[in-house]
């Protein structure tokens, strides 16, 4: 499948969301592409639950009710949306645009990319396990995407935190086997799921092995045992088909280092008349930019952002006049 | 203005003495950054990403651990129950005069 759109949004934080809005006063539309499998970025993924006061209008807005707002504010100019899906190359194409293909192969084909990708993709983070690259998808897994996968299979599952424990109560009726493992006695997971897992533990449904970590890896070929380490114990073996560790996402800066912009302390490179890269038709606004003075703040991000939409427009539409107008005049008349 | 004197190790192993102001409202993560020191503060100061995770290595009496602080280090790596703080929890204040923190090594 191929989407074509006009400004190709990597990143669904609020940034490339209100990107949207200003690109679609504009009359160009607009698709996003996040790895994440919901729009946001770290407003839902990392504290959605947490106020901002610095939002001119809001004296307090909680993360996850900016984002929902800003989906509605933008819901007009009907956004396309790739989500869940990383992404991983550009090529320019013979007609001057931009072909970007995500690590799932959708293609998506814009004349322009705007970059909006705060701190880059959110990845699940690896515990330091020496040989953990070796057994990734040959018994390792960091996201459980179907548990079918488990079914009458042996599971040792590490983490502490809610989704350690929430796969560990859905699996023990799935798998054949579930251990989990976690470095401390108490969970800081829901109260109720903490209860569940205790109560699952004590009729044998489960096992649970606290104060101990796993720190080693071995098969052939393919994962065969783990090695678990316990604080007063000592080491032991543990024969397994799968090691799922649950330890939450952490964002890396990605593929973005490879398309040829300008990189400086992992952030882009911009100027900021119009927020454009090195890449002419590449432009970077929020998070994921660097120039003299910058703030990260979801405030300028949103500057940033309709600025660049009408840099976007004359490098599209070279030869099309473009007069500003403002909403309060004109309305938002958005697209069928 | 009033200033107290923190050594912070970095990975390699070197010592940085560092001035870090007590009436900037400025915590620990903060000011490794205001030296250019490797630590990310990923997710600004909300203990939300323990990349200032740090070990503490002088006897100063920290402040109690918020559940916030102990949910993240729950999920962090090379976690030592009697050191381990996140950085972005630390306000800088006078009793902190003489602190030797470690910066903790990064996954990968």
């Amino acid at each position: 499948m191929m989407i074509e759109t006009d400004i190709l949004i990597i990143g669904a934080g609020p940034c490339g969301l209100f990107a949207v809005f200003e690109a679609g006063l504009l009359k160009l539309r607009c698709h996003l592409i996040d790895s994440l499998p919901q729009p946001g970025g770290q407003l839902t993924e990392i504290y959605p639950k947490k106020p901002i006061y610095d939002i001119p209008g809001y004296p307090t807005v909680l993360a996850g009710e900016l984002v929902e707002k800003l989906m509605e504010q933008i819901e007009p100019f009907k956004p396309g949306f790739t989500l869940g899906e990383r992404a991983e190359t550009i090529e320019k194409m013979e007609d001057g645009r931009f072909k970007l293909t995500s690590n799932k192969g959708t293609v998506h084909v814009a004349p322009v990319i705007a970059s909006a990708g705060g701190l880059g993709c959110f990845e699940p983070r690896k515990p330091p396990i020496g040989n953990i690259g070796e057994f990734e998808d040959k018994g390792v897994e960091y996201i459980i995407k179907d548990p079918e996968f488990y079914r009458d299979k042996n599971v040792v599952i590490a983490g502490g935190g809610d989704s350690a424990l929430d796969w560990t109560i859905f699996l023990a009726d799935v798998a054949s086997e579930v251990t989990l493992v976690h470095r401390r006695s108490s969970f800081r997971g829901a109260l109720d799921s903490v209860e569940k897992v205790m109560e699952l533990n004590e009729a044998g449904k489960i096992r649970l092995i606290t104060e101990a970590q796993v720190v080693g890896l071995e098969g052939n070929g393919k994962l065969e045992s783990v090695v678990i380490k316990h604080k007063k114990v000592g080491e032991m073996k543990k024969g397994t088909q799968h090691f799922v560790p649950l330890f939450g996402l952490a964002p890396k800066l990605g593929p973005i280092a490879e398309w040829g912009l300008n990189i400086t302390k992992n952030a882009i490179e911009v100027d900021t008349l119009d927020y454009s890269t090195n890449v002419p038709g590449i432009y970077a606004i929020g998070d994921i930019n660097t120039y003299p003075g910058k703030l990260k703040l979801i405030l300028c991000g949103f500057h940033e952002g309709t600025l660049m939409v009408q840099s976007a427009f004359k490098h599209i539409y070279p030869d099309k006049k473009l007069s500003f107008k403002y909403t309060t005049v004109q309305g938002v008349n958005g697209f069928e | 203005m009033s200033i107290v004197n923190i050594t912070i190790i970095d990975r390699e192993g070197e010592k940085h003495k560092v001035e870090a102001p007590t009436d900037m409202n400025m915590n620990l993560m903060e000011v490794c950054k205001s030296y250019e020191l490797p630590v990310e503060g990923t997710c600004g100061g909300m203990a939300l990403c323990s990349t200032c995770h740090v070990y503490v290595r002088s006897e100063h009496g920290l402040s109690e651990m918020s559940e916030d602080e102990e949910d993240m280090l729950d999920q962090a790596f090379f976690v030592d129950d009697d050191l381990s703080r996140l950085g972005c929890q630390i306000p800088i204040t006078d009793d902190l005069e003489g602190l030797i923190v470690e910066l903790a090594p990064t996954a990968e």
